[in-house]
């Protein structure tokens, strides 16, 4: 024991006689950089923040411009003697040294390439080019859309799937989440409904409601419908019961429980899972657009990859990207004036 | 009376405050000359008869309130009785788990007893209502109100016009003194002056009686006592009836006419006490014989010497060098 305690004495002297006084500067300099649940300097969050897209554009980049790192393909430039060869065709590293080695030997002119990356990863400029490219190319033919119109088409069905959706999901949310008795109706077909995948029910809903855009909204709607409610009734129980009783106290009834204290304690939390919930409607997007005839965004992706133009996929995939970002960045904004009595707002 | 305590050992109780060593306190105090804590002035006594002659406002009869858990039942409640009388100052007191926020919440009708009943100005109460006002340990302000909409609530939920609420609401935060903060969020606001306004919020309703669920327990010492002043402040300058639960016995003996003492395991009334402390109250009389015959019983009746859990001794090993000593004068 006292050994122990000798030894716990001794540490502590040697360790408070050579603690360096730390100044000011150097200790903000030498900030750790994980610290539970803290919050970073606004420096190191900003520089964060760029690196979060600056990593992935270096990693694509480093593949698509060092051409030493995979490339495993070779375009043709010329074919040489190679018959099926043609240039600007891509094959594979292994077969082109094969023909190569052939040629060799039967000493005919050699085919000539240099190592190129698979058609399906272009490399970002000619993605950046496409970005722009891509909405002055006419379409193809009269009948079909320019890539405005498709986005603008994709909009509108994500639109009007998550509004229908929430005009019925989030008051029957609240409700079950408000009594037991509406919850106990609800909550177990509602489990069981959603784990059933919304594409399943795309034939069926063509069948109803036709080829166009019914069924699309149909989906996109059934694909958050069923979590909405969950969702929502679960942050309404998740309201402090202690500021019901306090409302019972001051003699509000019913009605007035409801909506002058469970909705307005909820919004919040309620703006921040539909900003959720708008996320996965998105995410149901491709699949909707494929039932019945082909629309909007996800008509313009395959279309392109059929004529394999990837950098004008990537583009799209791209702007889908930077079209919920940019959505979800306002909201967040919006939730600042919105709820001035919440100290912070979750959101990039 | 106080002249004849003598100067040392007056000196001893103010330092031995420290709720940690109750046993060590109790120990001194006892060895006083002190009155009974029964023993009242004529004014005391007189005073205590004219508040008896006042309605009743609040009465409850046989209190029994059982809790069915999945461990079994538990009893929180056993046969509680007593009466409050218009404009008294009334504090519950015990040890904590003996059901004493059971009891308030009962009063105000968030809990349904077992049996019994609960009776305001002779009328019994089955749910909560604007007649009886709660203020809870938590502050239970609405977060996304102001200030000025949080004291109108209640206003308004008795059916009063925007325009009656906001001025009658103005009054009130005039009363607990935040009229500098009237458009502020409750987040903005200290613990003391959420508590504020949780006692507007609730006084506006002009309930019968005002129901306080140990209100300042989450605020620091100073915050306690101004808050403690304000309250009676309040309570002298409106009809108001008030019934305060708390664990601190010199809150409990600084506020209340009379003090209600439970005992835990099945909540029970230990004991109905009249404050011997004259009125007005101020801080000093915290020495006075009166007052210290007073906290003598409380402890007596709080903390029985003989099942004190939290006296068991410590098993201590030293674990500095010998001669660095903290309390050594040299
Ligand atoms: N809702 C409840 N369900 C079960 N037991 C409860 C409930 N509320 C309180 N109790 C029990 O009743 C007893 C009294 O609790 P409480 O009134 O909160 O005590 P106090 O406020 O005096 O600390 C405790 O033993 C507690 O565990
Ligand atoms: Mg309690």
């Amino acid at each position: 024991m006292s050994g122990i305690m000798s030894g716990a004495k001794s540490t502590g002297v040697k360790s408070t006689g050579n603690t360096p006084i730390t100044t000011t500067s150097s200790r903000s300099n030498s900030a750790p950089w994980f610290v539970v649940r803290k919050a970073l300097s606004a420096r190191r969050a900003t520089m964060l923040t760029a690196a979060s897209f600056l990593l992935p554009l270096l990693i694509w980049s480093i593949v698509s411009y060092v051409p030493f790192i995979w490339h495993p393909k070779i375009e043709v430039v010329e074919p040489g003697s190679v018959s099926w060869f043609k240039p600007g065709m891509l094959v594979d590293r292994s077969v082109f040294s094969e023909q190569q080695a052939l040629s060799r030997e039967a000493n005919t002119a050699q085919p000539e390439g240099f190592r190129a990356n698979p058609v399906y990863l272009p490399a970002p400029h000619k993605v950046a080019t496409a970005f722009f490219t891509s909405f002055t190319t006419e379409p193809k033919r009269r009948s079909e859309q320019w890539l405005h119109e498709s986005l603008w088409h994709s909009i509108t069905i994500i639109f009007w799937g998550f509004t229908l959706s929430s005009l019925i999901g989030v008051p029957i949310g609240i409700l079950c989440g408000t009594y037991t008795a509406v919850a106990k109706i609800n909550e177990p077909f509602i489990e069981f409904f959603r784990y059933l995948p919304a594409p399943a029910f795309g034939a069926l809903a063509v069948a109803i409601l036709g080829i166009h855009d019914g069924p699309k909204i149909a989906i996109i709607f059934i694909g958050t419908f069923f979590q909405q409610v969950l969702i929502v009734s679960n942050t309404t129980r998740k309201l402090d019961i202690a500021l019901l009783e306090a409302a019972l106290t001051l003699g509000a009834k019913k009605i007035q429980l409801l909506f002058r204290v469970v909705v307005p304690g909820i919004l919040p939390d309620l703006y921040r899972d539909q900003r959720i919930l708008l996320g996965w409607a998105w995410t149901y997007l491709i699949v909707a657009e494929l039932i019945g005839t082909s629309s909007g965004i996800t008509w313009f992706i395959t279309q392109q990859a059929r004529y394999k133009n990837f950098d004008n996929v990537f583009a799209a995939i791209i702007m889908i990207g930077m079209i919920g970002l940019l959505i979800d960045f306002l909201l967040g904004r919006l939730a600042k004036h919105l709820f001035p009595w919440e100290k912070s707002q979750g959101g990039i | 009376m106080s002249e004849s305590i003598p100067e040392a050992i007056l000196d001893k109780i103010s330092k031995t405050t420290s709720q940690l060593k109750p046993q060590t306190e109790s120990q001194a105090v006892s060895e006083l000359p002190l009155p009974s804590y029964l023993e009242q002035s004529d004014a005391v006594a007189k005073r205590f008869e004219k508040l008896k002659r006042r309605e009743v406002i609040l009465e409850v009869k046989g209190l029994n309130k059982q809790f069915d858990t999945p461990q079994g039942a538990v009893v929180a409640l056993k046969d509680i009785h007593f009466k409050t009388h218009r404009r008294e100052f009334v504090c519950v007191i015990g040890p904590s788990g003996c059901g004493k926020s059971t009891l308030i919440r009962t009063l105000a009708g968030l809990e349904s007893p077992s049996s019994g009943e609960v009776l305001l100005d002779g009328k019994p109460v089955f749910e909560p209502g604007p007649d009886r006002g709660m203020v809870f340990q938590g502050y239970t302000l609405f977060p996304w109100l102001t200030i000025k909409r949080n004291v109108m609530f209640g206003i308004e939920m008795q059916g009063a016009s925007r325009a009656t609420a906001e001025s009658e609401a103005l009054q009130w935060i005039d009363l607990v003194g935040l009229n500098d903060f009237i458009n502020a969020y409750p987040h903005q606001l200290s613990g003391g002056m959420k508590q504020r306004v949780a006692i507007a919020r609730a006084l506006a309703n002009k309930p019968r009686i005002l129901l306080m669920d140990e209100p300042f327990g989450a605020l620091d010492a100073q915050t306690r006592s101004k808050m403690q002043a304000n309250l009676l402040e309040i309570w002298r300058n409106i009809d108001i009836t008030i019934l305060f639960i708390t664990h601190d016995l010199d809150e409990a003996i600084y506020l209340a006419d009379r003090i209600l003492v439970l005992k835990a395991h099945p909540g029970e009334v230990n004991e109905l006490i009249e404050v011997s402390v004259p009125r007005p109250r101020s801080a000093q009389q915290s020495i006075s014989p009166e007052f210290l015959a007073t906290k003598l019983r409380l402890e007596e009746l709080i903390h029985p010497k003989d099942d004190d859990e939290d006296a068991l001794p410590l098993q201590m090993v030293r674990m500095s060098e010998v001669g660095d000593d903290v309390e050594a004068v040299e």
